[in-house]
């Protein structure tokens, strides 16, 4: 029976952890991850789990296990955040290329440095084109379903890849809202038993994992990897009309609000996405039709099926919570996507990127209304007058900071230049003179 | 009953190593993995870190393997056998794979047990996995070229210890990794040689009898870093032990044991001199070196027979 809970986000997670009921689970506890392996540690503790859980000694060798675990033959996982995530990388590569599936949560945290603990999500777009499939949460239901699916999908014969489930960082994970945990059971039978290929552990027919690769057949490794990950974006639909079959609630690569008959679109990733639906609605009452589009799989990037939803809207405006850093504008990654594959599907309109967020600040519904506002207007313009913002920074949000990094590094917190860029009428907020 | 470690006995089986691979003539790698999975009745799996034994057995599409075996990568074989382990139990306890008394090995070279590695390692130890990891130390990084490691001795020239007019070679003795195992408190920690087989297989059979983690660290020659012949390999280990410059001895479960005495312990220049990486040292200006190598080397000794309660008690390993 389908139980309602107040529950943040880790919790949530946990507790899909607990039905899933993973044969390893090695983990490493990093904020602002943390409650999920407390939870998780807790379940073993008490006997609610048949899991055996390692508690490593670092997040590299919380993937280093859980490759090894599932290349054994049994169902994997762990969870991180950030550095985590970072210390991780070389064998995020490595648990991909040999194709494990596991499922591991990504609690959302920016990464160092400076050191920092709250949401951005550089972290997991560093880690975007290791070949594991991505899928963002806006809130606590989500990643708890989103966790839930990424089994299925991970262990699909089709797919056999690795899946990160990610959710913002104390913003959604320590956040308590109201969550619907299915019957043990029932998720039970919708992620079925576990089927190993080649397990480590049939000790009568040896496979040998991880040789060394030439040139003469490294090529062709990286193809079959993408041929999992094309055919992951079928199977991810799938299971996702599957989920609402049985649970109610279905999911597919993305969400759109209001989108349908849209003159200005918003694209956002995870929980900003429920600010924005406030401000689409603000805006439609004023008369602006404005509409969103809420990635849910970011890897594999549905490129074609997002330029098809967005087909009729004049302008885009797409909202990334990291940098690129040294990419074209430095804009966000999303925005490349996006702008890439409008290009390729023939959206030519103007898209425009609003970088937001970093190191957990807060974005205000006014913000997100002025980057609707201003990307509407390039729609009606036909023309963007500025391709990059920074919302919501102190300084040039053109990313010109220069002298305004100068003065925070010297402790001046008047941030002289700023005054001046206020009374142009850039819009600064933030602005304490 | 275990199968007698006789030659007549040993040569019936099957290596769990097939011929083929590509490592050098006159590794010493190949023979100890070769003697350490002969040594086991049981089914294995095998993780091996980054290294030379790892690129040379496994050039895709080809495999030198007979048993289950996984690299992963260079600093995380401890831990990567470590989630196999972990699975292996997790499955057996649900029910849902047979008990088959799996033995879990990894194997790694020094840089990727030593340095890079060590985290990985330690960790693993401090847990209690049931595994035994091989480091077959041939005291350098020889799979990118020869170069300095945790487990370089002091002394030794290497692309990134070179000698030159300034420099007598690595200017560090070597890190006592044995040393470090022990102090973990794991059950079975030991050194061996390749040259002293029976003694290395019986090692083997203990760590992997041992209820939780166990540490081989097994000297292996390597021609290319060390300079020597490929036909010098057995020698070289036979002098390396006889000039006590690598004891072999265990340690079960704290208590130290010697397994070997030499009759009479060579000065280390004898092992020293069959090196091309030590001949710099063999001049006036340098001689100072060599004596500060015997000397590391008798400390290390004298500890050693006071670890293991002096000579006449240490109860050599009896082979069947």
């Amino acid at each position: 029976m389908t139980r309602v809970m107040a529950l943040d986000g880790n919790s949530a997670v946990a507790q899909a952890m607990r039905q899933i009921n993973p044969d390893v689970v090695a983990a490493y506890p990093i904020t602002p991850q943390t409650s999920i392996v407390q939870d998780f540690a807790q379940f073993v503790a008490d006997g609610l789990v048949d899991s055996e859980f390692i508690a490593v000694e670092s997040e590299h060798s919380a993937m280093s296990a859980c490759i090894g675990a599932a290349a054994a033959g049994g169902r994997t996982m762990t969870a991180t955040s950030s550095q985590g995530l970072a210390l991780m990388w070389e064998v995020v590569y490595i648990a991909a290329s040999l194709r494990l599936p596991m499922v591991m949560p990504v609690v959302n945290r920016a990464l160092s440095g400076p050191i920092n603990i709250h949401c951005d999500h550089s972290d997991s777009m560093g880690a975007r084109d290791a070949g594991w499939i991505q899928l963002f949460s806006e809130n606590a239901q989500e990643a708890y379903d989103n966790t839930i699916q990424a089994v299925r999908i991970a262990e699909h014969m089709d797919v056999r890849l690795p899946v990160m489930v990610m959710q913002d960082g104390f913003i959604t994970s320590h956040a308590v809202e109201r969550v619907e945990i299915y019957d043990d059971e029932a998720v039970r039978e919708f992620i079925g038993p576990y089927k190993p290929l080649y397990p480590l552990l049939d000790v009568d027919h040896p496979v040998t994992y991880g040789p060394l690769d030439f040139y003469d057949y490294y090529f062709e490794h990286k193809r079959q990897q993408v041929e999992a990950l094309r055919h992951a974006k079928g199977v991810i639909e799938e299971v996702g009309r599957e989920f609402g079959q049985k649970f109610g609630r279905r999911y597919g690569l993305f969400e759109t609000y209001r989108l349908a008959d849209a003159e200005v679109a918003l694209v956002v990733l995870a929980s900003t996405a429920g600010t924005a639906r406030v401000v689409v609605d603000k805006l439609r009452a004023e008369g602006i039709r404005a509409g969103l589009l809420k990635p849910r799989v970011f890897r594999p990037f549905p490129a074609e099926e997002i330029i098809a939803a967005l087909n009729g809207v004049h302008a885009v405006a797409v909202m990334d919570r990291s940098i690129a850093f040294g990419a074209m504008h430095n804009g966000g990654p999303l925005w490349l996507e996006i702008l890439a594959a409008a290009k390729l599907y023939r959206l030519d309109v103007p898209i425009v990127n609003y970088v937001f967020g970093l190191g957990g600040r807060d974005v205000t519904p006014e913000q997100i209304e002025r980057a609707v506002r201003e990307t509407w207007k390039a729609g009606m313009l036909g023309k963007a007058e500025r391709i990059v913002t920074y919302l919501g920074v102190r300084g040039d949000e053109n990313g010109r900071a220069e002298m305004e990094n100068r003065a925070v590094a010297l402790g001046d917190f008047r941030l002289g230049p700023l005054a001046a860029d206020a009374s142009a009428g850039n819009g600064h907020e933030l602005v304490e003179a | 009953m275990p199968t007698p470690l006789s030659i007549r006995e040993l040569a019936q089986r099957e290596d769990r190593l097939a011929p083929g691979h590509r490592l050098c003539a006159g590794c010493a790698a190949p023979m100890i993995v070769r003697l350490v999975l002969n040594a086991i009745d049981e089914p294995v799996v095998v993780v091996n870190a980054t290294g030379c034994l790892e690129v040379s057995t496994t050039i895709y599409p080809y495999t030198s393997w007979r048993v289950p075996w996984m690299h992963n990568a260079f600093e995380n074989a401890a831990a990567t056998v470590a989630g196999i382990e972990s699975m292996y139990r997790s499955l057996v306890r649900q029910g849902k794979l047979p008990e088959r008394n799996i033995k879990f090995i990894a194997f790694g070279g020094d840089g990727g047990t030593y340095d890079i590695g060590l985290q990985a390692l330690s960790g693993a130890f401090e847990r209690g996995h049931k595994f035994l990891y091989i480091c077959y130390d041939n005291e350098g990084y020889m799979n990118t070229g020869i170069q300095r490691s945790g487990a370089t001795p002091y002394g030794a020239n290497t692309t990134t210890s070179p000698a030159g007019k300034v420099s007598f070679g690595k200017a560090q003795p070597r890190k006592d990794l044995t040393a470090i195992a022990v102090a973990h408190g794991i059950p079975y920690v030991a050194q061996a040689s390749p040259h002293r087989w029976k003694d290395l297989m019986m090692k083997v059979r203990k760590g992997v009898a041992a209820d939780g983690p166990a540490f081989l660290n097994v000297l292996s020659s390597c021609n290319r870093g060390w300079r020597q012949e490929p036909s010098e390999t057995i020698e070289t280990s036979r002098l390396a032990v006889e000039t006590c410059y690598w004891p072999l001895f265990e340690v079960e479960h704290g208590d130290w044991k010697l397994n070997y005495i030499p009759k009479q312990k060579l000065p280390v220049e004898e092992w020293l001199k069959t090196q091309g990486r030590f001949k710099h040292l063999f001049t006036p200006e340098n001689r100072h070196v060599i004596d500060e190598i015997q000397a590391e080397v008798d400390r290390r000794w004298e500890r050693l027979l006071r670890l293991a309660e002096e000579a006449p008690r240490a109860t050599p390993v009896k082979a069947g």
